[in-house]
């Protein structure tokens, strides 16, 4: 850390977005929307997909380079506490951290031009990484993309792709060396979706939205698909899934306020024994540690945003330090908030169930708690050599 | 109390029976994770039936086994073991022994064979929306009108009240004592005009428990359990029960083979998952924790084979035993990795037959995380029972 004052990036600027957000997604996001979240980012009237575009929410989270506001890490965790708090299943993260955010990083200027309607609401896309078979390793890919002529042919398959469904481009990852699990050798291509040799297999995600088995099979695709230098995509990757990673922190944060905010409430109304049962103290404690933990989280989400704009280590070692506290700590307040409940707290049409659900889920995505203690561990390891006493 | 080898003998023959009765069918669905319908367990619990082993806690004489308390626990881990369903416990577990101890000659000749054929489907209404813990405090109303009762109210959290024909009921005949005395417990006839069921979905996504609304439904007095105003007694009685087995050593045992097999399959840095250091000290903790919970299980059932009645250590054996098996959901969750996320709620169906979005096992495994979330609030939550410790035995 610098020797600086700390910065919490609270600009004047953020505070108003957060404002604006925050009465935006309060009127538009309801239990209904969330209970039906299949419409999450349609075109249709029952979207918010379009308006958040027209708020310039999209914007802000794109940096000036190719046409956005901001793309600080600051700003990707106010939108996103802001999306969690209201319990929104939009497809911010599959559209602009993570494939939008790789266009802009290693696209060619013709290719950023996709970033314009991208950020207008009109055209959408996913991120095509993960496989059967790879779990949390993020090198782990065995799609490959073969030289063809002019362009390549990709082959192979990919697991559990948010957003495919509504996406019209697929960025996906392929490897054009033949070591299975190195860093090197992984290549990204900007495919339209209708491609011959795509085929999906959408389903619901049990915490809202959608996504996709994707089987790729024989897929030609022009050379100018490829994003980026041949082979040369991970350092990429990894920096947007570590950003990636700040937006579902930050998302989790804001559905852990949420929830706190409906269990204080219910500790407060609800009678049983003749008071509110906010008056056991049993109950006051674990609230009280609830609230406790949720200040973590919120220190933790600061402390990746802070540096994802810094160097591989610091912000790697960051975002395995956020994950695997979000996810110890997201965990607790879901368990603990239906808990206090009682039998209310399962019920699928109160909106507790919905933050419940996407605090637990938010674990399998970008590595779980015990994914990212190894990767602390390793990573810390790696920057300070254990010394022989 | 038999010995040993007796109880060993016992196991064998249980488990010949299960080898030999228990559809294959209906253990491929539990063993899925897929939803038993109201025929899946009506042809299991017919299966029992015709062995003469599906009361299992009742006495010979009323149709029941007979059996000691260790022969259940064993009926309950070999049943486990093998995926069948369980028992639905509202009659067989519940209703039949408080009927068994208070009820009427009649109301044990015409309902007591009815529980053991199936012609009655039972379900619990107790808690109402402003009665949950303080169940006392129900307000459900029934008003004697001649030779019947007028009920109006509402229950809810009715689990499986969509397959049952009959409800027995904590209901309030008088207002003008303190609440616990003025509390009966009534048998309802669901096709009464006047009641509705309406279902509750689940985080889940599942719809097992129910509203149930009472409007000037008319019961005969003849359904009134016992004596009018001593309906709380009945339901502690009633609850002793309900608290057989409450450990669920039975369901932690096999849920924690299911999870290492699962763990043995998923790949984790190259390396099967159940090799990973993390994983591996995850799962080795709860398996401590259930060897000596088995071992508190049986120290407790030998006290009541000494004819002591089991008293608190239900409520430290219902805390330990929840709380373990949602450790095993959750252990569960992490170990399918990202196939937690998709939910094909199809899937869950007998007869799904289309490509499983990944591993077949992974399919039911984050819906059972959030149902079991389940275990800890009902049957009196864990927080009341760690009251009732404090209060009965630590005498603070
Ligand atoms: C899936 C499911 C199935 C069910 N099936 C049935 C059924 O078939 N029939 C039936 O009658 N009921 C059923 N129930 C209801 C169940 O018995 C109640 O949910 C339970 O008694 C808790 O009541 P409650 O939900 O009203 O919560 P509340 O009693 O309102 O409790 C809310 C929270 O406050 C805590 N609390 C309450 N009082 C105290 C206190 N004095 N000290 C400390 N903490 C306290 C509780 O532990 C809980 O954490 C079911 C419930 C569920 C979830």
């Amino acid at each position: 850390m610098s020797g600086n004052a700390p910065s919490f990036g609270e600009t004047e600027e953020r505070m108003m977005l957060k404002d604006t957000l925050r009465r935006f997604l309060s009127d538009t996001c309801t239990d209904e929307m969330r209970l039906d979240s299949s419409s999450a980012g349609q075109e249709d009237s029952s979207g918010i997909w379009v308006q958040l575009a027209e708020l310039g929410v999209l914007q802000i989270l794109f940096t000036e380079n190719v046409g956005g506001l901001g793309g600080h890490g600051f700003d990707i965790v106010t939108v996103f506490e802001e999306l969690g708090r209201a319990g929104a299943v939009e497809p911010l993260l599959e559209n602009i951290v993570l494939a939008g955010g790789l266009i802009a990083d290693l696209g060619t200027e013709d290719q950023h031009a996709l970033l314009r309607e991208v950020m207008s609401g009109r055209h959408q896309l996913a991120f095509a990484h993960t496989e059967p078979g790879s779990r949390y390793d993020l090198p782990l890919v065995t799609t490959t993309a073969t030289a063809d002529g002019q362009g390549f042919v990709l082959a192979g398959n990919k697991a559990v792709v948010s957003n495919a469904d509504n996406a019209q481009t697929l960025v996906i990852s392929a490897r054009t060396n033949d070591a299975l699990d190195s860093a090197d050798g992984i290549s990204l291509f900007l495919v339209p979706a209708g491609t011959p040799g795509i085929s999906m297999r959408g389903y619901p995600r049990i915490d809202g939205g959608t996504a996709a088995e994707i089987e790729l099979s024989n897929v030609k695709v022009p050379a100018d698909a490829l994003l980026g230098k041949p082979g040369k995509a991970f350092p990429a990757i990894e920096t947007r899934v570590s950003m990636a990673i700040a937006a579902v922190s930050a998302e989790a944060l804001g559905a852990m306020e949420a929830a706190k905010e409906l269990t204080i409430d219910y500790l407060q109304t609800r009678t049983q024994f003749g008071r509110p049962i906010g008056k056991f103290q049993v109950l006051q404690h674990r609230m009280a540690n609830v609230l406790i933990e949720i200040e973590q989280a919120r220190s933790a989400v600061l402390n990746l945003a802070a540096v994802l704009n810094s160097g591989r280590m610091q912000r790697e070692r960051n975002a395995s330090a956020t994950k695997n506290l979000i996810g110890r700590v997201g965990r607790l307040v879901a368990e603990e908030c239906i808990q206090l409940h009682g039998g209310i707290g399962m019920s699928q049409e109160y909106a507790l169930a919905h933050y419940a659900r996407r605090l637990i889920m938010v674990d399998h995505e970008f590595g779980d708690t015990d994914h990212h203690l190894e990767r602390f561990i390793a990573l810390s390891q790696a920057q300070e050599p254990v010394h022989e006493r | 109390m038999k010995d040993k080898t007796d109880l060993q003998e016992f196991r064998t023959e249980v488990r010949q029976f299960l080898d030999s009765k228990l559809p294959a069918r209906i253990s491929r669905k539990m063993r899925l994770g897929q939803r038993m319908t109201k025929a899946d367990y009506e042809e299991w619990h017919a299966i029992l039936n015709a062995q003469g082993w599906l009361a299992v806690n009742w006495p010979v004489e009323f149709g029941g086994t007979g059996w000691s308390a260790h022969q259940r626990l064993i009926f309950e881990e070999e049943l486990c073991a093998a995926h069948a369903p369980r028992i639905v416990p509202f009659g067989l577990m519940m209703l039949g022994p408080v009927l068994q101890k208070f009820g009427s000659a009649a109301q044990r000749d015409r309902f007591l064979p009815r529980i053991l054929t199936g012609e009655h489907w039972w379900c619990q209404g107790y808690s109402e929306p402003g009665a949950g813990s303080d169940l006392a405090s129900l307000k459900t109303r029934a008003i004697r009108d001649g030779d019947h009762y007028v009920v109006n109210g509402q229950k809810t959290w009715t689990t499986l009240g969509q397959y049952a024909n009959w409800i027995f009921c904590l209901v309030r005949t008088n207002t003008e004592v303190k609440p616990q005395s003025g509390i009966s417990f009534l048998l309802i006839d669901m096709t009464t005009p006047g009641m509705e069921v309406h279902p509750i979905r689940l985080l889940d996504g599942e719809a097992e428990v129910n509203e149930v609304f009472f409007d000037n439904v008319r019961v005969p007095v003849e359904n009134l359990v016992g004596e009018e105003n001593q309906g709380w007694t009945y339901a502690k009685y009633l609850l002793t029960h309900e608290r057989t087995n409450i450990a669920g050593t039975g369901f932690a045992k096999a849920g924690l083979d299911a999870v290492k097999r699962i763990a043995s399959q998923e790949m984790a840095g190259g390396k099967p998952l159940i090799t990973n250091p993390h994983f591996a000290a995850r799962l080795a903790q709860i398996e401590i924790d259930l060897m000596a919970m088995e071992t508190t299980n049986l120290r407790v059932i030998a006290k009541v084979a000494a004819g002591q009645a089991p008293g608190v250590e239900s409520s430290m054996l219902k805390i330990k035993g929840t709380e373990l098996r949602q450790q095993i959901n959750d252990l569960t969750r992490r170990a399918v990795g990202p196939y937690a996320i998709p939910f094909v709620s199809e899937a869950l169906d007998e007869g799904f037959n289309a490509q499983p979005v990944g591993p077949e096992y992974a399919a039911p495994v984050a819906a059972q995380y959030f149902n079991n979330r389940k275990l800890t609030i009902y049957g009196g939550s864990n927080e009341i029972q760690r009251t009732i410790i404090a209060k009965q035995v630590l005498d603070l």
